[in-house]
């Protein structure tokens, strides 16, 4: 069963008792929330998604709520809950599906250490993964959002699943998170994108999540192998340029942005090592995005 | 009317062989129940030394994986942060015991296999501890309570100075002289316990305390303990160290003799009691009764009972008991009374009301 088959009375009836045990890549998720965006935002962006069984097992049990005080009806709040309890503090109301979409990226980069986890967007063609490690502005989100529209397979806008017994990326389709000006490239650039109304005045700035394309979501059990890594860097104006990396300094790109390197000791390392061996390394500045695509498809092409 | 909850943690580390037949929807109570009691590593490390760790359904052994590393990663923090602290007082000239979690690691202990750690824990003798501050200061260690009462606290009352955290890693160490606080009502002698204590092998200036005074010092702890939010961690100590030492021979008998000599055999009683009824201990019936209070009512027994075998579930609302909250509030003044003679107490509860007050009006 998908989302897509519970009617949306089903799907908030769900929410608001036993909770949705909803499948994202490798992780099911039982979401318990009586909030209406929350239900809105699942339905929206989901509806591809598997719904497992409540007698099973699910990898993190999280509550968005309304405060049980005043704050319920004066500048409303939500709180994310893992397992009852409060990882941060709560949020004005109109973030609770921005803060489902956080709290469940909290959950996997501090509890799920069996990955080596990187704060990167990892895409794939033609069996080949495009790692795009960056810290927040650097446009990443942009450019994994133009791809997935160009036919490339997203595995995840925001954490790189890497198994450290396999070297592979494990898949984790899920909403992509445009922020500010980004919200309207994608907009103009790929009108048949799906997007939720656009929440202002967040800690990222003005935030809008893209519904992952459902063909990714169907492939969400194909992890896929290094290709190629990319630092990406948008700049106002600037020409299009994809030039190599030295391997020594990809992968200390990939340690600063990995959330767990640290735990996973000699075997982070090689990790790291055996991946960036087998991967083609570059710099990428872009300020045009249709360019930025067809650079990558040449790349994708020439492999 | 609803099903009692269920203690998953306890069962699986008394049965672990029976854990790979565990329904999925079990398995969901116990990676939560294991969590927040910090034993899912443990948990791990029991499976894998049982060799069924593989046998696990793949979803919850992710979990389990995961928490392994992270448990090995502390490991060799803690294996560093030992090596800094020798290397600091070396000058000091004073030979350092490892407690607890430390002592486990460096003395190659199953207890290690899968604990987490929060801080390093030595014992010093009194009068070596302004030497061992001031040269831990000198390698950049820094107290952490600067509040006159607190100083106060610690240098006059307790068994240990105030905290003293590294100002670059952040890691924290307590120093004791003692393993119970100067005003406890117990009064075990620490030169006794330096003195049979054991230097490591290949570790000059190191050493971890007797076999039986490690036992001891585990059951002290916890049923002495105020916070009891790690209870069922540190009796799970209790009972790999004991299941690993009672193969010695003699064992049994000597840690009763010792829990004698050192005014010991309170906690050595309800630790051997608890981890018994809920760890399925292997001790046998004449330590059981050896260490048992004599001519003390049985109403008394079943009402501790009633007590620690609420207080000792795990953390979580899938496992808690009716009146599981008022257990641990009635034991954590059970802790106080037991730690501080009544004027003192009552002394000491009124300055924290006073302060948490403060701090509330402040917000």
């Amino acid at each position: 069963m998908i989302v897509d088959d519970l009617s949306s009375q089903d799907l908030s009836q769900c929410l608001a008792g036993p909770g949705l045990r909803l499948r994202t890549g490798p992780f099911v998720a039982a979401i318990r929330s009586r909030l209406p965006a929350v239900a809105q935002g699942i339905a929206l962006h989901y509806g591809a998604h598997p719904v497992e069984g409540a007698d099973g097992f699910a990898d993190f049990h999280v509550q968005l709520a309304a405060p049980r005080n005043l704050r319920r009806w004066l500048h409303p709040q939500v709180f994310f809950r893992l397992d009852g309890e409060s990882p941060f503090k709560p949020l004005p109301a109109d973030q609770a599906f921005p803060m489902l979409e956080w709290g469940l990226n909290w959950c996997i980069s501090n509890l799920c250490h069996q990955y080596l986890t990187i704060h990167a967007a990892v895409v794939e063609k033609s069996g080949k993964a495009l790692i795009l490690p960056a810290p927040p502005g650097s446009g990443k989100s942009t450019l994994c959002a133009g791809l997935i529209h160009r036919g490339w397979r997203l595995l995840s806008d925001e954490l790189a699943l890497i198994d450290p017994a396999s070297g592979q990326l494990t898949p984790l389709p899920r909403p992509v998170s445009l922020k500010n000006e980004s919200i309207e490239v994608i907009r103009r650039f790929a009108p048949a994108a799906v997007f939720n109304p656009a929440v202002h005045d967040t800690t990222k700035g003005t935030v809008a999540h893209a519904r992952p394309p459902a063909a990714s979501v169907r492939r969400a059990d194909e992890p896929a192998r290094p290709g190629w890594v990319v630092l990406p860097r948008f700049s106002s104006g600037a020409q299009t340029r994809l030039t190599p990396l030295p391997k020594a300094r990809a992968l200390m790109q990939l340690a600063d942005n990995a959330f767990n390197y640290g735990l996973h000791g000699d075997r982070g390392f090689e990790t790291l090592a055996g991946l960036i061996e087998n991967a083609g390394c570059y710099e990428f500045t872009y300020s045009r995005l249709e360019e930025a695509v067809e650079v990558f498809d040449e790349l994708a092409g020439r492999a | 009317m609803t099903a009692l909850a269920a203690d998953r943690v306890s069962q699986a580390l008394a049965r672990p062989e029976s854990l790979p037949a565990l329904p999925l929807a079990h398995w969901d109570e116990l990676v939560r129940q294991a969590r927040q009691s910090d034993l899912l590593a443990r948990l791990a490390a029991v499976l894998d030394e049982k060799g069924v760790l593989e046998k696990i359904p793949s979803a919850p052994r992710a979990h389990l994986e995961a928490a392994r590393v992270s448990a090995l990663a502390q490991k060799e923090t803690v294996v560093r942060e030992v090596a800094h602290i020798r290397k600091a007082l070396r000058t000091a000239g004073v030979e350092i015991v490892l407690l607890k979690g430390a002592a486990y690691v460096l003395g190659d202990l199953p207890a290690a296999h899968g604990r987490l750690f929060s801080d390093i824990d030595i014992l010093v003798p009194k009068p070596a501890l302004p030497d061992v501050e001031s040269a831990l200061m000198l390698s950049g260690w820094a107290g952490t309570h600067h509040d006159p009462y607190d100083q106060r606290y610690y240098r006059q009352w307790m068994h240990e100075l105030p905290p003293l955290q590294h100002i670059e890693r952040r890691t924290v160490i307590d120093v004791h002289h003692a393993i119970l606080p100067e005003t406890a009502r117990l009064k075990p002698d620490a030169g006794k316990l330096l003195a049979a204590s054991r230097a490591l092998p290949g570790e000059a200036g190191l050493r971890i305390l007797a076999p039986t005074d490690m036992v001891l010092h585990s059951a002290t702890h916890l049923f002495h303990n105020e916070e009891l939010s790690h209870g069922l961690r540190d009796l799970s100590d209790l009972d790999i160290l004991l299941r690993h030492f009672s193969r010695q021979a003699g064992f049994w008998c000597e840690l009763c003799e010792r829990a004698a000599e050192l005014d010991l055999r309170m906690p050595l009683h309800y630790g051997l009691r608890y981890a018994q009824r809920i760890l399925d201990t292997p001790v046998p019936p004449e330590a059981m009764r050896e260490a048992s209070p004599k001519g003390r009512p049985e109403s008394f027994t079943r009402w501790m009972d009633g007590l620690w075998l609420r207080a000792l579930r795990p953390a979580h609302p899938s496992a808690a008991l009716p009146f599981g909250s008022s257990a641990r509030h009635l034991l954590f003044l059970r802790a106080h009374w037991l730690r501080m003679p009544p004027h003192l107490l009552a002394y000491h509860l009124a300055v924290k009301a006073a302060r948490a007050t403060h701090r509330d009006e402040k917000r």
